[in-house]
């Protein structure tokens, strides 16, 4: 993985993080990179109650809140910001002033590297507006001045359309940090992290790629 | 959030009626409905902080429960409710949660706009 000068993340949900590049950051972080994350929302439309409930949907942002602090934590990340946008409500939001959310994130932090999701193949409109503003923002900026722009995608059609990854991360050497990441996300999480102790154990072929090599996309202008 | 208690519920409904309140309402199956099975169309609703007054409100039903709110112009009306709390605002928050816990219809009165 190269040495960056400063990584800039950007994603609508607290946990976005977690599945697609958790093992990314933490490399960074270790190699003494500094890495800001803008989260936009705090996931206030969130489906995950905890089973049996133990959130609301109006105690959810709170509890979600604490938990992308302990996740931003377990990663290392040095300087998480919260945008306070509304989940689910992105791409409805003025164009132009998440554009310039961003540009004016890019011109204070200079990073040598953004990772966001790519656009058209990222599956939650979320995800999808917040990607199509990261790249308008990018876009302006004079070509040979650009910082690298890496993608997440996962809809259906996204290896057919963009072929196979082109940056593959072994995060081998920062799973447990990526483990304490998705348990930090504890209300979204809780479920799905059940029987991870017996798949580390049992060597699950699948899992274990899954949580080890971590995919992106270079963005195509 | 608890299981409906129906008269618990409805005392809360009647004592927010004929005074002026904040609604959200929401319906949802999650974002990834259709990247999960293609063949689900994917559909959802959602308000909040409508400035309603209701007449009168009703819990139905034998749970899931159906409750409608009656407005001097129009209703507002909301299926699959199994789960309540009453917070620490005195909100009424309902809830409508799938056989996983995942919430599918969200309700919520309020006498102070939500946050």
């Amino acid at each position: 993985m190269e040495k960056e000068r400063h990584v800039l993340v950007i994603f609508p949900h607290p946990d976005d993080e977690a599945f697609s590049v958790s093992g990314t950051l933490a490399l960074h972080r270790e190699a003494g990179t500094p890495v800001t994350y803008l989260c936009l929302t705090l996931g206030e439309m969130g489906r995950n109650l905890g089973n049996p409930p133990f959130a609301t949907r109006e105690s959810l942002p709170k509890i979600r809140k604490k938990e992308l602090i302990d996740a931003a934590n377990a990663i290392g990340i040095q300087d998480l910001r919260m945008l306070g946008l509304r989940d689910k409500t992105i791409e409805f939001e003025d164009d132009e002033k998440l554009t310039s959310l961003f540009t004016d994130a890019i011109n204070e932090l200079n990073p040598s590297l953004i990772i966001t999701f790519y656009p058209g193949y990222s599956v939650h409109p979320d995800h999808e507006a917040t990607a199509r503003a990261v790249v308008r923002a990018v876009e302006r900026i004079e070509e040979k001045e650009r910082p690298k722009l890496h993608c997440v995608a996962f809809s259906n059609n996204c290896i057919d359309d963009l072929g196979q990854p082109d940056i593959v991360h072994d995060i081998s050497a920062v799973e447990n940090k990526k483990v304490d990441t998705f348990t930090a996300h504890r209300s979204q999480t809780e479920a799905m992290v059940v029987d991870w102790k017996e798949k580390f154990e049992n060597q699950d072929a699948d899992f274990l790629d899954w949580i080890r090599k971590e995919r992106l996309w270079t963005y195509k202008f | 959030m608890k299981p409906i208690d129906r008269t618990e519920v409805q005392n809360a409904i009647d004592s927010f009626a004929g005074q002026d309140v904040y609604l959200h309402l929401e319906t949802t199956n999650g974002a990834y409905a259709t990247h999960v099975d293609e063949a689900f169309f994917s559909a959802g609703a959602y308000i909040r902080n409508a400035f309603i007054q209701y007449e009168h409100g009703k819990i139905v039903g034998d749970g899931p429960y159906r409750i409608g709110l009656k407005l001097n112009i129009g209703w507002v009306y909301a299926e699959g409710v199994n789960h309540f709390e009453i917070d620490e605002h005195g909100r009424l928050l309902l809830a409508g949660l799938d056989f996983t816990g995942k919430l599918a219809v969200s309700m919520q009165i309020s006498s102070t706009p939500f946050e």
